[in-house]
């Protein structure tokens, strides 16, 4: 019995027993389901041992959806918990619990997540490639990135969710102030998720820098694959300063070293300064990809080609240099002294620049434009306005002497919610709707689609630029209630109601999903949304090889070129296809992976170190095998272009094209 | 799948350029991981809070072993990419052998080393000085002792299936790996040893 002890919640509370009736319930019921339907087989063979980027991709855009409704249930706890003074929904611990969680969950698995599904989705597409440079890997880079949010989101049933915030600043993270298993799992869950990211960059970056098809310049790629390209570069050199920190933070949990402890010449500090060397990147690595979708979507609906290709290009770059120069804007308050302070508020004011480059760059591609306001663009035209307001608060931010008045109050909460919503959610909601029918086959409803952006849009101005104003009156973030005297009150019911228009969006994505998965026409053509770069160029849905034959690449908007100034994208007759073979290994040992884990958080050495041999066999496994992949015969190929029921020959593409 | 035989065997299918360009920037990774390794160790090892000081635990015989060890065990194994590039299968089987039982030396020693620190009342729990020293130390003999599996792995695979594309490649990647874990343990020896010891 005492075995198992370690295994309660510190603080229980009858919403984690419903929980974990309803986790127990949903589980079950998967299990009967694909048992009743027969579904094991195909399970197994179309998605968990699938290495195609497109399956994957979408693999990880159902995880983000997933996530998103986990950290919005975190959200609106939070924001019902605030609505009124003194409020007795949560107590202090639990909302602790809560905010922690709905950090991590947004920011790594969450957010995360949907810029890999696009770019596993777009990348290997736009560049006219059959798929990523090792996809195998990028199978692995899925699995482990699934088993370690997996491994986050037991936690609140299994042993107690993290509670030091989901920064973990030290000696709050400690063994002497978070005694519950939380912060283990924090540590261990992002190590594992994080080993995926970091090869997902390799795996792009080399994808990027080798597989673009002939013609294809660095200079005349498609923006989004720049910031993706970017975005993984970042990716390589940030995440090896987070494995490192949280190697530190697991050893000096479990192991009783010394790093970031106040005794024995352990030193806090170091803590928040490797979480923010990899912090500040990472908040770049998501939201360039974002500026990418922007960037595509914008030039779309806007029938122009995007104004200063090379300044968005060279933007994103400096971009990409000084977010690794940054990081302890993040923490003026705490000690570094006048000179430092001044420094780094200079190079964040400075990143102000190239930003401000590509909101011009935005506006100029819409000017004079034939405007579209489909829902993509509406979300795109709604993240100018708001996302400046943004990036304006973190200029004041930015100010260290100001910054001991903003610090830790609802005005910064205010200010990295008001970049990152109208900048990364609202790009990914745009993407989802862009590239829907490209992966799906139909189209989401625009009229839907409309409502969600208002609802989604109003939600946000509504529940979160009230905080700068209680911040700016010294509402501390982080605090699980205030007194009526306070005033607080009536601004944090506005936000509640915000929040609770932003579930509603929530809810009407789903709908959405449902509702045109029903009702949506099916004979959408390849090229629904009169795009201009290379992934419309191939059928809808893509076929497992992408594209029967590579295209032959001549300018930046390659598939406009061959659509309205007769470039021919495909030439040549078509051959046999080499394509990898699928693998099981990745899930098994990314579920090896999370065995480990979860012994490494409860400390039980014997399972732990079984795990991790047998991580270290499934690589020798790999090692010792031969596998060269398969062969799709050019007569098999030719028979699928077919069945697409489109003309194989470009030149007739055009004509076909040019009707619409 | 096709080869190019203008190319060294490592370099002569599509799939090998990839694995080698993919094999270098988590190399990239590799520097950044262990620089953040070698800050925390700049930055904690004056903290000794109670425990010893790096002059005190110290000592050069076993460190000047590791290093030449080491530096001799890169030289072999690029005389065996050198022999593997002239198609010697057998040359090139011996001196990867020889590199991987220098490897195997250097752990030994490595070991010992480790054990002294023990004896002499340094920790991985003694101070902050002793856990960034041991974790420093600790991921390179980890990457040592993985490469050492890895290599035997290799070895056995030409030793079976001969000078092939695959093995070839397999076998140049793994040279980068040792190479690069020799430019850390210079490091480790001018940065955290010499300096220590001053």
């Amino acid at each position: 019995m005492e075995f198992f002890q370690r295994f309660a919640i510190p603080h229980p509370s009858p919403a984690i027993y419903a929980s974990m009736v309803a986790i127990a319930l949903v589980s079950i019921g998967i299990v009967v389901g694909l048992t009743y339907f027969k579904k094991w087989g195909y399970l197994w063979r179309e998605w968990l041992t699938t290495v195609d980027h497109k399956k994957i991709g979408i693999m990880y855009l159902l995880s983000a959806l997933l996530m998103l409704f986990r950290g919005g249930a975190d959200a609106i706890m939070m924001r019902a918990q605030l609505a009124t003074p003194e409020a007795k929904l949560l107590d202090a611990q639990h909302y602790n619990e809560i905010f922690t969680t709905h950090g991590v969950v947004m920011i790594l698995f969450m957010a995360m997540p949907f810029i890999f599904a696009f770019m596993n989705l777009i990348v290997p597409l736009q560049i006219g490639a059959r798929d990523v440079a090792f996809p195998r890997l990028n199978a692995l880079s899925f699995w482990l990135f699934f088993v370690g949010a997996m491994l986050f989101n037991i936690s609140f049933v299994i042993g107690g969710s993290p509670d030091a915030g989901w920064t973990s600043y030290f000696p709050l993270a400690g063994n002497d102030f978070s005694t519950s298993v939380g912060t283990n799992y924090y540590m261990l869950a992002i190590q594992i998720s994080g080993i995926g990211s970091l090869m997902t960059g390799i795996n792009f970056c080399t994808t990027i820098l080798k597989m673009r098809a002939p013609g294809m310049t660095l200079m005349k790629m498609p923006m989004f694959t720049w910031s993706a390209f970017i975005a993984n570069v970042i990716v390589v050199f940030a995440f090896p300063v987070l494995t490192v920190a949280l190697i530190m933070g697991t050893a000096d949990r479990l192991f009783g070293a010394n790093f970031f402890t106040t005794s024995n010449g352990g030193m806090d500090m170091l803590w928040a300064n490797f979480f923010w060397v990899w912090g500040h990147p990472e908040v770049y690595i998501l939201i360039l990809p974002a500026f990418g979708l922007y960037s595509e979507i914008i030039s779309t609906f806007s029938g122009r080609n995007l104004y200063g290709y090379k300044s968005m290009v060279w933007s994103m770059i400096l971009i990409s240099l000084l977010s690794f120069l940054v990081w302890t804007h993040h923490f003026f308050t705490m000690g570094q002294g006048a000179l430092t302070n001044s420094i780094f508020s200079i190079t964040t004011m400075a990143i102000a620049v190239p930003t401000g480059v590509k909101i011009f760059n935005w506006l100029f591609t819409m000017w004079k434009g034939k405007i579209r306001f489909t829902t993509p663009m509406l979300y795109s035209v709604g993240f100018i306005p708001l996302f400046t307001i943004g990036g304006v608060t973190g200029v004041m931010l930015a100010m260290s002497a100001a910054d001991y008045q903003y610090h830790n109050t609802m005005f910064l909460v205010a200010h990295f919610h008001n970049t990152i919503i109208p900048g990364v959610v609202f790009a990914m909601l745009a993407g989802l709707t862009y590239y829907w029918p490209k992966f799906f086959g139909f189209m989401l409803n625009e009229k839907i689609g409309k409502t969600t952006f208002w609802f989604i849009a109003v939600g946000f101005v509504l529940a979160f630029f009230p905080m700068y104003i209680t911040g700016l009156d010294g509402q501390a973030r982080r605090m699980y209630t205030y007194s009526e005297s306070t005033g607080f009150g009536p601004l944090n019911m506005v936000s509640f109601f915000g929040g609770a228009l932003m579930a509603i969006a929530f809810l009407l994505i789903v709908y959405n999903i449902w509702y045109s998965f029903k009702n949506s026409p099916r004979d959408i053509g390849s090229d629904p949304w009169d795009a201009r770069s290379l992934e419309w160029a191939t059928h809808t849905p893509v076929p497992e090889y992408n594209f029967a034959r590579l295209p032959q690449i001549s300018s930046s908007q390659a598939f406009w070129d061959s659509k309205k100034n007769g470039h021919v994208l495909f030439k040549g007759e078509i051959e046999d296809i080499h394509m990898p073979n699928n693998s099981g290994v990745p899930f098994v040992m990314s579920c090896i992976f999370f065995v480990a884990g979860f012994s490494f958080v409860f400390a039980l050495w014997v399972p732990a170190v079984i795990a991790l041999i047998g991580v270290f066999v499934c690589m020798t496994l790999r090692s010792f095998e031969q596998d060269h992949g398969y062969h799709i015969h050019a007569k098999e190929v030719k028979e699928t272009e077919a069945k697409y029921g489109e003309v194989l020959n470009n030149e007739d593409r055009s004509r076909a094209t040019s009707r619409v | 799948m096709k080869i190019d035989h203008a190319q060294p065997l490592e370099y002569s299918t599509d799939q090998n350029q990839l694995n080698i360009l993919g094999f270098w920037i988590f190399l990239g990774a590799e520097i950044m991981l262990f620089a953040t390794l070698f800050t925390a160790y700049f930055t904690l090892s004056h903290r000794t809070g109670s425990g010893p000081t790096p002059a005190e635990i110290f000592e050069i015989t076993p460190v000047l072993i590791e290093t030449f060890v080491l530096l001799t065990s890169s030289f072999t194994i690029g005389l065996g990419v050198h022999a593997m590039r002239l198609g010697r299968k057998n040359a090139m089987v011996t001196f990867f052998g020889i590199t991987l039982l220098l490897g195997l030396c250097f752990l030994g020693v490595e070991i010992f080393e480790f054990m002294t620190y023990y004896h002499e009342g340094a920790t991985y729990q003694t101070s902050a000085f002793t856990s960034a020293l041991m974790t420093t130390l600790g991921t390179h003999g980890a990457h040592v002792t993985l490469g050492f599996f890895w290599g035997l792995f290799i070895i056995i695979q030409v030793v079976k299936r001969g000078l092939t594309p695959q093995t070839a490649n397999k076998a140049f990647i793994f040279s980068l790996y040792w190479h690069f874990l020799d430019v850390v343990w210079i490091f480790i020896f001018s940065f955290i040893y010499l300096k220590g010891m001053m």
